[in-house]
């Protein structure tokens, strides 16, 4: 095969000389930094890495006039080109084994391996999940109870373990509070929603049928109680709150906007993503909260993957549970699991469900592994870990706040994650290189121009699983970077300068997308 | 605690720096009345990594894994040979605990993966351009149903009565909060897929046609057919596979007409799991659709040396820009099952996948044939894949359920995925992978004549 | 040949009965590379303050708004092919789309290119 991609480059040709640095190299590698070619370009139709029988032209088949005659186009590699393909590419990658990741509001904790273990017991992972259920009584058992800590700990009447990640147990939670709306023939149109939340909040309850408005946020990052109460009436359905908030701040006066909420009608969304900060050490449940999703690739430690699989449980208020969606497992008192779905819900009376939202019991293998996390510190570990999650922001914040403007700096102390700003920067020098900055040093970037109230945020969370060493590096690394924007060094202009790849062009990569690789003929 | 590095001198020399007398201190915020002093009550304590994994491993035990006993269960999931090859991939930490690549100069393997995962999909189905993957397939099922909404600006979705029943309902959950709405009418046990009821109730309010292919029964619908009529009326073809092994075999649903292919990925890499982590699949045919697809994509593009790279792009869509006016609420893929996926495809190649399907297909035939021969047994399917549906004179979930007592996990009882009788009750869907031997069809045939013979399933 | 501007960084060329809009130099310096814009099609009929487009660079997405009534006569397709010309010629080659004035009035409480320049100012 003789294929170029539209870049022009293929495997041999000679790259860019700076990245060649003073000593170029025939293959572009450089030791250890290893150039890798696609799949489209390494392998053949003909290429299999896995013994199969030859198929019996002669044989039967019963396959009738949709069986395929054209060919696909999917090359294959051996098993050992396989391994070394996935080898290479995983080099070029940063992540959580590999060094600090301070993405605020992304709880990135270290992923212990024995939740890997315990995931691929094969009466987890072998498991299908239409067996029938008294096959599956301890894969139940684990639903259940990982089911039980997340109410215990939230304080919270019932929890919907279904929903596949964070956003997907937004909207269950968002539907719920529709459903029970509904339930009352109370048609209200409005959700609320600080302008400092994530982009999920409003586009969840737009996607559930409502309008969106901003909640105002006070002099101080919180939410402004006396704007909220203000704007509640009859035709406010729910209101959509971050807490600990993410600017890093604790909603003091949250109780007392869940009774206002309350009062008028309306129900209190809660974005769990922050849990992280407060588990073990102050309840949703008794702070008036209706609904909140957990992430688990946050809190509970399993794995991001590179984007995913999540899993986003929903904690339910006593008013909620009704309408939580199908399937669920229910504890019988003499402690048998069972698996309520839309033909046996009438029995568990659970006859208000909304519906399924997946088509089957949700991230199994997540449960496991996040039981795991969960058993594994038990309720005196949790309760730790948030208290070091939090001590940690703190000591970079304080470490930090005299080279670096920190919007609420003086509001107290933070939870689990430090709030900087672009502030006091030479002109010119922008939040974005020094996240880059930092890519040179070894550190994964900071979230950043995220809460969207704070200019150039930089938002830094670096969860209870860093040693004090690592924080005092990320420490000098930071103050160094401080230092350069200050000065307007324009060599941050351009980093990363060392990593596998510079800055890469996304305007190119929208206005003509390519997102399939396209065989060209070589002319 | 294992997973906590600081000691107690570390604390003690950070709260320090910070000026805060205790850890307790720094919770200042939260209101005393609501703060929790010590360990909530009644929940055990920290366990060590050995206690762990006992306590698991009980109740790991208290299941039948698919691999303990002649399996047969499939209706949209699939238990194949995994190489151990992609667990090797899928558990190297630089993937494993990778973050979003938002950074792509420090996540050039997670997104050339993605890159080359949906090249992988978009030809498997015969589509131009496949996203870096959703949730699973039936909520991949539900976004492209938005999807044609948006595109068609009509409301009305019809579905076939061969998709999978809990497709359907994840469709009427969602549609019952948009203005949208379903129409679907319960299958029939017949041998033909309904294709041509189907095309009767098109009209020009539909917005899209929805066809399962293999359906829920195992049956392969005629989709030019479908196609033309979809086509006709002005509304768009979304064809929902949830055995992309199938594809091997069967023609790609975008070369026979389809607009929007989705489906379930499990089936290559993921593993059963009991129903999750899966992996959502979402591809199209026309190039020009793809600012109305959901879900992440990644492009290519050069890097400031004019090297090639790749970033994720075109995330205007997406909700973290465009907040309440996104396509989708989705801020996920699933990222570690796409890298299974594409895995797994790598080390089959077209090769590979066609001798899969092939094996998948043999073995199928064996098994129509062999329980055909069974006494009260007929195999409903003229044409199929690797599933058939047995219609029995009885029915079938009392039989699944004693014969998973003797060991024999049997397939699935239609009246477990339809409750509500009307005949279906008597369905059993009945699937053969590789993973089966010809021992196995032989164990469920003496099996299901021993039990029909008995004939007390109560 | 007026020229007018309104708060959302828009500016209007008036001829006769003929409108041009597009977006303001200040607005694409905001908004970055542009990837993307999506024009009326002819025919079209906008209310004012109706949405008539979007515009879309790399990290933003914002709508376009009808700032006077009217019917849509043309769109700029050339923006279909070389977005970035809203960046290199924003109010020039980089025109959204014109229609036909149905109301003059509308005219009235719109922006002049001082009134305008004053604005941004107040902004930053």
């Amino acid at each position: 095969m003789n294929q170029i991609n539209q870049s022009g480059w293929k495997p041999g040709t000679p790259i860019a000389a700076d990245h060649g640095g003073d000593y170029p190299t025939v293959t572009g590698n450089k030791a250890l930094m290893l150039e890798e070619p696609l799949l489209f370009e390494l392998g053949t139709a003909e290429t299999c890495g896995v013994d199969l029988p030859a198929p019996d032209p002669k044989a039967s088949n019963r396959l009738g006039p949709m069986a395929r005659e054209s060919d696909i186009g999917l090359p294959g590699l051996s098993e050992p080109e396989t391994v070394r393909h996935y080898t290479r590419l995983s080099r070029q990658n940063y992540a959580i084994d590999l060094g600090l990741f301070p993405l605020g509001s992304c709880t990135m904790k270290h992923n212990p391996r024995l939740n890997e273990k315990v995931a691929r017991m094969p009466g987890f992972a072998d498991v299908h999940p239409l067996q029938p259920v008294d096959t599956v009584r301890g894969a139940l058992g684990v639903i259940n109870e990982l089911a039980h800590w997340l109410i215990e700990l939230t304080g919270m009447h019932g929890v919907a373990m279904s929903p596949k990640a964070g956003a997907h147990g937004e909207l269950c939670g968002m539907l719920c509070i529709r459903a029970a709306l509904e339930a009352r023939r109370d048609v209200r149109q409005v959700v609320l929603v600080p302008e400092s939340a994530h982009g999920t909040n409003p586009a969840t309850a737009a996607f559930a049928g409502y309008e969106v408005e901003d909640i105002p946020a006070g002099a101080d990052g919180r939410v402004d109680l006396q704007a909220l109460k203000a704007r509640l009436g009859p035709d406010v359905a729910a209101v959509m709150i971050t807490n600990p908030n993410t600017c890093g701040l604790f909603e003091r006066d949250m109780k007392a906007i869940s009774d206002a909420v309350h009062a008028a009608g309306g129900f209190v969304y809660c974005d769990g993503a922050n849990f992280n900060a407060i588990m073990g050490r102050v309840r949703p449940g008794d702070l008036g909260v209706d609904a909140m999703h957990i992430n688990l690739h946050k809190t509970f430690s399993t794995p991001h993957g590179g984007g995913g699989p999540g899993s986003g449980p929903v904690v339910l208020s006593e008013p909620l549970c009704p309408y939580g969606p199908l399937p669920f497992t229910a504890r019988m008192e003499d402690g048998t699991v069972h698996l309520v779905e839309e033909e046996n819900a009438d029995q568990f009376g659970h006859t208000h469900s909304f519906g399924r939202m997946t088509a089957f019991h949700g991230q199994m293998g997540m449960f496991t592994r996040a039981l795991a996390y969960i058993l594994s510190h038990g309720v005196d570990g949790l309760r730790q870990a948030s208290g070091d999650a939090v001590l940690n922001a703190n000591y970079l914040l304080r470490s930090l706040d005299d080279v670096l403007d920190a919007p609420f700096g003086d509001a107290g102390h933070c939870m689990h994650e430090a709030l900087l700003s672009d502030h006091g920067f030479a002109e010119g020098m922008t939040t974005l290189d020094v996240a880059k900055g930092l890519i040179d040093e070894g550190f994964h970037p900071m979230t950043m121009y995220f809460p969207l109230v704070v200019h150039g945020a930089m938002l830094v969370e670096p969860t209870e699983t860093e040693s004090k060493a690592t924080l005092d590096q990320f420490i000098a690394a930071m103050r160094s970077l401080a230092e350069r924007a200050k000065a307007g060094d324009e060599t941050l202009k351009t980093a990363p300068h060392h990593a596998p790849r510079a800055r890469l062009d996304e305007a190119h990569a929208a206005r003509k997308p390519v997102l399939a690789y396209q065989e060209v003929a070589n002319g | 605690m294992r997973y906590l590095p600081l000691t107690d001198a570390d604390r003690g020399a950070m709260l320090e720096r910070i000026g805060a007398p205790s850890i307790d201190a720094l919770f200042a915020d939260v209101p005393a009345e609501h703060y929790l002093d010590g360990p909530i009550e009644g929940l055990p304590a920290h366990a060590s990594e050995m206690a762990v994994e006992r306590h698991m491993r009980q109740l790991s035990k208290q299941n039948l894994a698919a691999a303990d006993a002649p399996f047969f269960l499939g209706a949209g999931a699939y238990r194949h040979h995994v190489p151990a090859t992609v667990d090797h991939v899928t558990q190297r930490g630089e993937f494993l605990t990778a973050y979003t690549p938002y950074q792509p100069e420090i996540a050039q393997g997670t997104l050339q993966m993605l890159f080359e995962f949906q090249t992988q999909v978009a030809r498997l189905y015969g589509c131009a351009i496949a996203n870096a993957s959703m949730y699973d397939g039936s909520t991949a099922c539900w976004e492209a149903i938005v999807m044609a909404a948006r595109l068609t600006k009509r409301h009305k979705a019809l579905m076939s009565s061969g998709v999978h029943p809990h497709y359907v309902s994840v469709a009427q959950t969602m549609a019952h909060f948009t203005p949208g709405h379903i129409d679907y009418d319960l299958p029939v046990l017949c041998s033909n897929a309904g294709d041509d009821k189907l095309i009767a109730r098109i009209d020009e309010e539909t917005s899209c046609v929805v066809v399962h292919y293999p359906d829920v029964m195992g049956r392969i619908p005629d989709l030019p057919k479908i196609a033309e009529a979809t086509h006709a009326a002005g509304a768009l073809l979304i064809v929902v596979n949830t055995e992309p092994v199938a594809l091997g075999a069967l023609e790609a649903p975008g070369k026979l007409g389809a607009d929007i292919v989705v489906g379930e990925g499990q089936a290559l890499g993921v593993g059963l799991q009991f129903g999750g982590p899966y992996l959502g699949l979402f591809a199209i045919t026309n190039p020009k659709h793809v600012r109305q697809m959901p879900g992440r994509l990644c492009g290519e593009t050069v890097d400031a040396d004019g090297k090639r790279g790749f970033v994720l792009t075109l995330s205007t869509r997406e909700q973290h820009i465009r907040r309440e006016k996104a396509t989708s609420n989705i801020c996920t893929n699933s990222g570690l099952c796409a890298l299974a996926f594409s895995v797994h495809m790598t080390l089959l190649g077209e090769k590979g996948l066609a001798a899969l399907a092939a094996e998948n297909h043999r073995l199928a035939c064996l098994a129509a044939d062999r329980l055909a021969q069974v006494p009260g047994v007929n195999v409903l399917n003229d044409v199929f894949f690797n599933e058939f549906t047995l219609v029995l004179d009885t029915e079938t979930r009392p039989l699944v359920r004693e014969l998973a007592d003797k060991g024999v996990l049997a397939g699935v009882s239609l009246g477990r995925l339809f409750p509500d009788g009307d005949g279906r009750e008597n369905g059993l869907l009945v699937t053969l992978t590789e993973t089966n031997t010809e021992e196995d069809i032989e164990t469920l045939a003496v099996a299901l004549q021993e039990a029909l013979a008995e004939g007390d399933l109560a | 040949m007026p020229r007018y501007f309104t708060e959302e960084h828009e500016w209007i060329d008036v001829d006769g009965d003929s409108a041009t809009i597009g977006i303001t130099d200040y607005a694409q310096e905001q908004l970055g590379d542009v990837v993307f814009v999506e024009t009326p099609q002819a025919g079209t009929q906008l209310a004012k303050g109706a949405e008539a487009g979007v515009v879309e660079s790399v990290k933003a997405a914002s709508d376009v708004y009808a700032p006077i009534s009217g019917t849509v006569t043309e769109g700029n397709t050339a923006l279909e092919d070389e977005p970035e010309l809203v960046n290199s010629s924003p109010e020039e080659d980089g025109w959204f789309f014109k229609l036909t004035v149905a109301d003059a009035s509308e005219l009235e409480g719109l922006m002049d290119e001082a009134a305008y320049e004053t604005f941004c100012e107040g902004l930053d």
